[in-house]
């Protein structure tokens, strides 16, 4: 059922082209016919040539020269086929990829936070790839291999009822032994597949940590366990290849069957003279040609059912909910004070589970907001909320005294600067990074915003400045430059409101207090929040927010919390522990 | 791919029986357009029927002898081609076992993974392919001429000229293609780069609305794959057109030539016959043997990446071991320098320190100041271009890698775990270890409480990498992995950066217990290493500065500016 519901909708996705799939579909059966026709033109031209003195050259002439004209017209017929059918794919993947890319613009973070990229890449890559060639190329194949199968029949009859009869039966045996080496092979495979997919996890983990291997010498260990599974996997691949190997050779015996009973039956026939000779050559060569569909038949069917599997992990992307629509009301302020209110706030991200709840916070234009805590305790969630990338679940989020609900997504954010550890940066050049938020900024606004960020130096020492391509994400430059550039990045937007996290220890000293000047230069004047490590930073903080396992356990300034002697004042004091 | 040849050795008989019935699976197959060409001149012509049904049954055994030639083939053929993969893939991943840390950066793991692989896989298939067909597609085109020949000598010219001009075609549209195939696969992986990086990068783009433009660069890219792919299929679409054109028009040749010789009495009617068989046959396995040189060409290169992967030296094992009277020096750097293979300015500038056993020694510096490959010298990573590092007095260049080793817990700045359970994993430290030996390691990396915490406890199953488990439970595990094996030298690698700072202080004073163990301690932090009995603080990969905390704060300017900014400014460990 589901699948022919995933078939109904590769359909559509043809609808486009229907007129290509028709003109295709009139020349496969245009192709056959006239293959086929070749044959019975060499048969005639054979009945010619009976013996010596005995050849009819005036009918000879004519028949070749028809051979010579319909296999040309079979060429040009096959060629804008092969045409159309490489339109067909190419095109059908690549409405359907984008497609896919708009689906995931228009995905809520969830979806991103709860599916790997990895599984989300193959979809849209390798699965539209299988779906195009498996499902297309598998269904002209299949189209092509009926009518021919349908034609030669056609065609034999026309000739001689007794002979064809013959080839008919064999037909069953062929098909027998293909199903019963196709049903073997299947299951060696997928044992094999399975063994392989072991195999490669093995040695994914163990090649990705050899240096732990290494340090640890475990060599023998790792290679006693990735020897079992290979001496497994030599088994399997060698059962697979073997059967597999073997249908060739059988469907071929199979055709020699065929081919053996026709030129003997022909052969009698040709006595009594029911046939000519010639007739005899036009049954050898079908019956040469007639099994070979079969064959192909019964790969196309594994084939099809593949690309379904994989259209139908295509579609389940495409299904997925998308983010709740912005509003027909609302609205993208032009200018925000920074003033941000949380009433009542809760949230979980799975529903039995809640982690914050009644979260009360009124921020002034202006303020600065520490946001503290051990790693992994959920600092994020705070950002996934002001930035809308989740929705609360109870109370609300307002930005200047308007829900930030009623908000465009796009404005809302417009209104933020962000400045993630994780930093990430574009395949673009080093300006068009800076520039990311304002595409239309000049070259010296760039390098202006640049400077601020204590970014300009180590980017005039790049090989092309400010037209460096970043590559990989930056892996050339190291963390703090990256950050740099991050800071640089919003420091051209010039947001009202900000969230910035503070570097942990992969940033030597001296980039950190750049980095950390760089900041507070961003922060003059704006409303901020900020994941902080840093005792200046937080002991200047209007207000702190010390937060563990996902939630706020305490809220206060400074003085205020340490005077409760809670987990922050514990915290604080580990720290002068030492 | 020569050098692979020699794991063929071992499969020599089936090397050779492979293809050896193959070649007689095809001489019965090319025996087949006689036995017609007989039917038709002798049989029909005479009305004889026995001889007829003889020649049928022929036939049937024709095709029965080929049928097992062609299986045993094909059994041959697979045993070699898995066996001879199978023992390449355990080499291979013995090698990477073996590979010097230096080889290890230069190949990177995604192309060692790459080669362990997909590449193996290849050479696979292309070894079963060239056992089963190599010979037999040509042998099938020059034996279907030379019989060709035998009927009819004048027909060898036509024969010679469509095999040629089938050649042309084939092989030019295959030499054609095979580069533009890489440029479609080019466009493919642009594609996929703008994919993943706009999921990588999902929430920046979002934030700065970015959406649009994203989309935008997605389908120029998208559109030039398609367009690409368009041209590129427009003439490889050619191919089977113009063969069929090309063989068909042989047919018409000779036809006509066959029709004045047997208008002259040269040929029979029969033989004409055979001759069209034989012309068909051609053109079958020219096309195999183009699809099956593409398929070599891969292999052949996938072969050669394998090969300069193995050709790359191992890791030297060592040939000595300290076992006289010990040094009182665990570690020394007698004047280490370090450049690493890739070149560039040298990470390590003459360094020299003397480290008693049972100290603790601590490292500091910025981002690429050194730390870690002062770290990487000690257990033998790598080899100082100029001086010595001596372990217990003795070189490491000398010491037999493994014994060095089994004397060093190293916790690495990323904490990394394998599949299995706890056990398992804390057992790499030492796979003799009790039960009660593993918690006690547990205890002192302050991982007890949480596994303790476990339904299965030690037996609690470690996802790959670790991932079930926080940065934090990371850490301490690989903490409490390195302390199973109770080392003489215990290197702590930046590795309690995702520790809260209750848990770290904890830690540090469990690790300052330690008995017989001289520890290393690699941070960004004076807070983390200021108790150590010595501090080195390296810069651009020379030391500046070594001592106690409280002798470098009055004589190293560096070490005092570091720990200036992180006293006022920092809460953070």
């Amino acid at each position: 059922m589901k699948q022919k519901e995933t078939l109904r909708r590769v359909l559509t996705y043809l609808r486009p082209y229907g007129a290509l799939l028709v003109l295709s579909l009139i020349l496969a059966v245009v192709t056959v016919a006239l293959t086929l026709y070749i044959p019975i033109l060499t048969g005639d031209a054979v009945d010619c040539l009976v013996e010596q003195g005995a050849v009819d050259f005036a009918a000879l002439a004519p028949i070749l020269m028809q051979i010579a004209v319909v296999a040309a017209l079979t060429a040009l017929s096959q060629w804008i086929m092969g045409l159309c059918n490489n339109r067909l794919t190419l095109c059908t993947v690549r409405d359907i990829r984008a497609a896919a890319f708009r689906k995931l613009q228009n995905l809520p973070a969830r979806y991103f936070d709860s599916h790997s990229n990895g599984d989300t890449v193959s979809r849209i890559i390798a699965d539209a790839d299988q779906l195009s060639d498996g499902l297309l190329l598998g269904f002209t194949q299949l189209f092509t291999g009926v009518i021919t199968i349908l034609g030669t029949i056609l065609f034999m009859l026309s000739v001689n009822v007794v002979i064809t009869l013959v080839v008919v039966l064999v037909t069953p045996l062929s098909l027998l032994v293909a199903s019963f080496i196709a049903k073997r092979t299947y299951a060696m495979f997928t044992k094999q597949s399975v063994t392989r997919g072991e195999q490669t996890a093995l040695i994914e983990e163990m090649v990705g940590g050899v240096k732990l291997v290494q340090a640890f010498g475990q060599q023998e260990q790792v290679m006693e366990r990735f020897d079992e599974v290979n001496e497994r996997l030599k088994k399997y691949s060698l059962r697979a290849i073997f059967f597999s190997s073997i249908t060739n050779p059988a469907t071929r015996f199979v055709n020699s069957l065929v081919y053996a009973g026709v030129g003997v039956t022909g052969a009698f026939s040709a006595l009594t003279g029911a046939i000519t000779v010639g007739q005899l050559t036009v049954f050898l060569s079908y019956a040469n040609q007639y099994t070979k569909p079969f064959n192909e038949i019964s790969g196309v069917v594994t084939e099809l059912q593949n690309a379904l599997a994989c259209a139908g992990r295509i579609f389940d992307l495409l299904d997925e909910a998308e983010e709740t629509p912005d509003g027909p009301d609302a609205v993208t302020p032009d200018h925000y004070d920074g003033a941000v209110e949380l009433r009542d706030v809760a949230f979980s991200y799975t529903p039995d589970q809640s982690l914050i709840t009644g979260l009360n916070l009124q921020v002034q234009p202006g303020q600065r907001i520490a946001i503290v805590g051990p790693t992994g305790c959920g600092k994020t969630t705070l950002i996934n909320l002001l930035m809308r990338f989740y929705d609360v679940c109870g109370g609300s989020i307002a930005v200047d005294g308007t829900d930030i609900r009623e908000l465009t997504r796009s404005g809302l954010r417009r209104g933020f600067g962000m400045v993630l550890q994780d930093t990430w940066l574009e395949t673009a050049t080093i300006a068009e990074n800076i520039a990311m938020g304002r595409p239309d900024a000049t070259r010296e606004e760039i390098e202006a915003a640049a400077k601020q960020a204590h970014a300009h130096s180590f980017i005039c020492r790049l090989p092309q400045g400010y037209d460096t391509m970043v590559e990989n994400g930056g892996e050339s430059l190291s963390q703090g430059q990256r950050q740099l550039l991050c800071i640089a990045r919003v420091m051209l937007c010039r947001p009202p409101m900000l969230i910035l996290d503070e570097a942990t220890s992969s940033i030597d000293t001296r980039t950190e207090q750049k980095i950390q000047s760089a900041f507070l230069k961003l922060m003059e004047g704006r409303t901020a929040f900020i994941v902080a490590h840093r005792l200046s930073t937080i002991r200047e903080a209007d207000v702190i927010l010390v937060m563990r396992d996902g939630h706020i356990i305490e809220q206060g300034n400074h003085a205020e919390l340490l005077a409760r002697k809670g987990f922050y004042a514990q915290l604080y004091e580990s720290q002068f522990a030492v | 791919m020569r050098s692979l040849i020699k794991y063929l050795k071992r499969y020599t008989k089936e090397c050779i029986l492979g293809p050896l019935f193959k070649l007689l699976e095809a001489t019965f197959e090319l025996f087949v357009p006689l036995v017609v060409a007989a039917m038709i001149d002798t049989g029909i012509a005479t009305g004889d029927k026995g001889f007829l049904l003889r020649q049928g049954i022929l036939l049937v055994v024709l095709a029965l002898i080929g049928l097992t030639c062609s299986i045993t083939a094909q059994y041959f053929a697979a045993k070699a081609a898995v066996h001879f993969a199978g023992d390449l893939r355990h080499r291979l991943f013995a090698h990477i076992q073996r590979l010097p840390h230096s080889q290890q950066d230069r190949l990177g793991s995604d192309t060692l993974i790459t080669r362990m692989t997909s590449d193996i896989n290849q050479v696979q298939t292309g070894v079963n392919l060239t056992l089963r067909l190599l010979l037999r597609s040509p042998f099938i085109v020059f034996g279907a001429m030379v019989m060709a020949c035998t009927i009819d000598l004048r027909s060898a010219g036509i024969f010679l000229g469509v095999i040629a001009a089938l050649s042309v075609v084939v092989f030019g549209i295959m030499l054609w293609s095979i580069p533009r195939y890489k440029a479609v696969q080019q466009r493919l992986d642009q594609v996929l780069g703008a994919t993943r990086e706009n999921l990588s990068g999902v929430r920046v783009l979002r934030a700065f609305g970015r959406q649009w433009q994203e989309t935008e660069r997605f389908d120029q890219r998208n559109e030039s794959l398609t367009s690409f792919g368009l041209f590129v299929g427009r003439i490889t679409a050619l191919m089977n057109p113009l063969t069929y054109v090309l063989v068909n028009l042989g047919l018409v040749v000779l036809l006509k030539t066959g029709a004045v010789e047997v208008d002259g009495g040269v040929l029979t009617q029969g033989q004409v016959v055979a001759l069209v068989n034989y012309l068909s046959q051609i053109l079958v396995e020219l096309v195999k043997m183009a699809n099956l040189i593409i398929n070599i060409t891969k292999s052949w290169a996938c072969g050669n990446r394998i090969a300069q992967l193995l050709s790359t030296p191992e890791e030297s094992v060592g040939t000595e071991q300290q076992t006289g009277e010990k040094s009182s020096d665990s570690v020394v750097f007698d004047h280490v320098s370090l450049t690493y293979a890739d070149g560039g300015a040298p990470a390590l500038k003459d360094i020299s320190f003397h480290v008693v056993k049972n100290s603790v020694f601590g490292i500091i510096g910025g981002t690429g100041s050194g730390k870690s490959s002062v770290i990487n010298l000690i257990p033998g990573f790598y080899h100082p271009t100029d001086g010595a590092v001596l372990i217990d007095g003795l070189s490491t260049k000398l010491w037999i890698t493994d014994s060095l080793r089994q004397r060093i817990g190293l916790v690495p700045q990323k904490a990394n775990l394998f599949r299995g359970t706890i056990a398992e994993n804390l057992r790499w430290g030492d796979p003799e270890a009790t039960e009660d030996q593993l918690w006690e390691a547990l205890e002192r990396a302050q991982a007890a409480e949480f596994v303790r915490q476990k339904e299965l406890g030690l037996q609690t199953v470690v996802e790959q990498g670790g991932r079930n488990f926080s940065g934090g439970q990371r850490q301490r595990l690989t903490i409490a992995r390195a302390l199973v094996r109770r080392p003489e030298i215990l290197i702590l690698d930046d590795s309690a950066s995702a520790l809260d700072y209750a848990t770290d202080a904890k830690l540090r004073k469990a690790l300052r217990e330690l008995e017989d163990t001289t520890v290393f301690i690699v941070s960004q932090r004076t807070s983390s290493i200021r108790f150590a009995d010595q501090i080195l603080v390296l810069e651009d990969g020379q030391a500046v500065g070594l001592g106690t905390h409280e002798t470098l704060l009055k004589t190293c300017p560096v070490y005092r500016e570091i720990h200036a900014t992180q006293q006022e400014q920092e809460v953070g460990a």
